[in-house]
């Protein structure tokens, strides 16, 4: 009667390929799906910046500097805007009681280029001039934190992404080759990177910042920190995969693979590397929040995004003097959105790590 | 014991040279140097500034003046900084100095709070004391130094406890030394306050799995077995073991902190070395940027050599390897 029960069981988990099986263990980890669900989200938003954004990231309103958020209410089945005006003195406003205005979806506004090559300009929702939907205030040039907000995100969500991208294909072929040859190829990129790793990161950024000129155009600027971060990066994934390349080679599949006379080159991309992929893939989720991080630390000391081009690290620039912090707390808001994106990288991280473990149950 | 110390001191010497060798290729690249901007001044003449220039050894290949920098650093002489116009040595001491004093009082907060945090979240695990802890380390992995640093600005000028920023205050050459003493540890406290809460959840979550892992080892459920107080079980045996492997970690510990050091230095006005090289990159005073980058490595690499002969101290297998 025991021997029975069993065998369904047994077959469903010979017929689940690896993959399938990690999917299962990951799904069954809630906070790692709260944490994926929230970066596709942002991913998603950061995509339609444009349309999700009420106004243009440079647009400037010349009445309202420091405006304090704005928050749309439930009247009358309608969304409204309050208005407000400013009273005398710095930046101090109040709002007017019964002038309100409808909040319109699908209205249209300042244009824009979605996905950065179509020229449109309507917007998920806004109001007209003298109502502004200001969702999170607006900084010292009357500009809206909330859109700056949206647009900074293409660029600080992106870098991250490509920032591993990068310095991840660099680290295995450098680390693979590393560990396949080993000698003395081994012993001179090791101590390379013992070299890089030994360099405080952030004092190695500034220098390598230095070797850029100072005045560059914001594509640029991009590319720039992307280079940066990578030839950093690239060192400790390097010496993990070298670790992982040195126990793999001495398999039996390497030696079969040598005998049926593939190359090196061969060996180490098609056999050797596909092996250390879930390592891979958790490490690179649980290093995306440096790349992130590594931006805004460059563009808020004023080396990295320049202005008016938005970004997390250069938006949090203003809230540097202690007087607009003091009066005008919501110029923090990126680094809730900082905060946020970090948090759930790293929710969706240690669940992929939990979920690739597959010693423990 | 003795030919591990001075094969671990050997090893440091060509890092070193390496780091101050690649920072120095990176300098050489830098387009422009500190007297571009002064050829701009109709008011100093081409000759002046070809001087000057020739005095720093300016004019010549990087590598040549790479040798000139080395010849001056073994000499004790860290040359001379061009847009400070003094001495570079004294500057880089001085800095170097307050940047060692704000990570050593981060680093003695950090640990004194996270190893008995950690122990707490083992021996409890899975009650509300573990969660809390786990709460506040995935808390306190993702918030940012920057972050960190502005709340801290914000508290400092609402209530006005703490000075907003700087090391000391304006009247600080009139007080008496033990008042001098007294303001600058009322300014390093919240900046070091800033930096130990970035450093901590890391130890914390290192530490109690390292717990975890002894408790579940043969020789605890052995000591168990002999009857031993469950107390008796986790801090005689149990700790002991469990604290060796955090040594380890010492390493990357102080790496992300010097980086945190260097944000926090920069938002607070805290006069450390990240400070200085941040000033010396905006004057490009390329000399005093590969002076800071080296004085950093070296505290990073001579904070590594200290673990390492801790761990070798503690465990013997390490210093027969």
């Amino acid at each position: 009667m025991e021997t029975a029960a069993p065998i369904p069981n047994a077959e469903a988990q010979i017929a689940l390929s690896p993959w399938q099986i990690f999917w299962r263990r990951l799904k069954r980890r809630r906070i790692a799906m709260i944490g994926g669900a929230i970066l596709i989200f942002l991913y998603l938003v950061a995509l339609f910046a444009g349309f999700v954004a009420p106004y243009h990231y440079e647009r400037m309103d010349r009445d309202r500097y420091f405006h304090p958020p704005i928050w749309p209410k439930l009247s009358r089945f309608h969304i409204v805007v309050p208005r407000y005006e400013q009273l005398p003195g710095d930046f101090v406003y109040r709002e007017v009681p019964s002038d309100t205005q409808p909040v319109h979806f699908f209205v249209r506004g300042d244009k824009y280029q979605l996905f950065g090559f179509i020229p449109a300009s309507i917007h998920l929702f806004g109001s007209d001039d003298q109502h502004p939907v200001y969702l999170f205030g607006t900084d010292q040039f009357g500009r809206d934190i909330f859109s700056r907000l949206l647009y900074g995100s293409q660029i600080s969500l992106s870098i991250g992404v490509v920032g591993i991208f990068l310095s991840f294909t660099l680290g295995l072929i450098i680390g693979g080759i590393s560990g396949y040859f080993a000698g003395a190829t081994d012993t001179v990129i090791m101590r390379f990177c013992e070299l890089i790793m030994s360099i405080p990161a952030l004092y190695l950024i500034i220098s390598l910042r230095a070797t850029f000129p100072p005045d560059m155009s914001s594509s640029q600027v991009y590319a720039m920190i992307i280079i940066i971060l990578s030839c950093i990066g690239w060192a400790s994934m390097a010496r993990v995969i070298r670790g992982m390349t040195l126990s793999l080679r001495e398999q039996q599949f390497v030696l079969a693979a040598r005998a049926l006379g593939q190359s090196n080159f061969k060996i180490i991309v098609r056999h050797i590397l596909p092996n250390t992929l879930s390592y891979v893939i958790v490490a690179a989720t649980l290093s995306v929040p440096y790349y992130i991080l590594g931006e805004v630390v460059l563009s808020f000391l004023g080396v990295g995004i320049q202005e008016p081009q938005a970004s997390w690290g250069n938006m949090l620039t203003a809230a540097e003097d202690v007087q607009y912090l003091q009066n005008y707390p919501w110029l923090l808001a990126p680094s809730g959105a900082i905060f946020i994106t970090v948090l759930a990288f790293n929710f969706l991280g240690d669940g992929l790590r939990d979920a690739a473990d597959t010693k423990s149950l | 014991m003795w030919r591990f110390i001075f094969k671990r001191l050997l090893h440091m010497i060509p890092l070193l040279i390496g780091v101050s060798l690649l920072t120095f290729l990176l300098m050489s690249l830098a387009p422009g140097n500190f007297y571009t901007a002064l050829q701009q001044n109709p008011q100093i003449s081409p000759d002046t500034i070809a001087k000057l220039k020739a005095q720093f050894h300016l004019d010549r290949p990087w590598y040549v003046q790479y040798f000139y920098w080395l010849k001056n650093i073994l000499h004790g002489d860290f040359g001379y900084s061009m847009a400070y116009k003094i001495p570079a040595t004294s500057l880089i001491f001085a800095r170097l100095w307050n940047t060692f004093l704000l990570s050593f009082f981060a680093m003695i907060f950090a640990w004194g709070v996270a190893i008995p945090l950690g122990i707490w979240a083992a021996v409890k695990k899975d009650t509300w004391v573990d969660r809390a802890c786990s709460l506040i380390s995935f808390v306190g992995l993702s918030i940012s130094d920057i972050l960190l640093s502005l709340l801290a600005l914000w508290f400092a000028a609402s209530t006005g406890w703490f000075p907003v920023g700087g090391a000391q205050s304006p009247i600080h050459d009139l007080m008496s030394p033990l008042q001098q003493f007294w303001d600058y540890a009322h300014h390093l406290i919240l900046p070091a306050l800033v930096l130990a809460a970035s450093d901590l959840a890391g130890i914390m979550r290192q530490m109690r799995s390292n717990l975890l892992d002894t408790l579940r080892a043969e020789y605890v459920t052995a000591a168990r077995a002999r009857g031993l107080g469950e107390g008796w079980v986790i801090y005689k045996h149990a700790l002991r073991n469990a604290i060796n492997p955090l040594l380890t970690i010492f390493g990357y510990s102080l790496a992300a902190l010097l980086s945190g050091a260097f944000i926090v230095e920069n938002i607070m006005a805290w006069p450390g070395l990240g400070r200085l090289t941040m000033e010396a990159f905006f004057a490009k005073d390329s000399y005093l940027v590969v002076d800071c980058v080296v004085m950093a490595t070296a505290l990073l690499v001579i904070g590594n050599f200290i673990a390492d002969i801790l761990l070798a101290w503690s465990d013997p297998r390490i210093r027969l390897k």
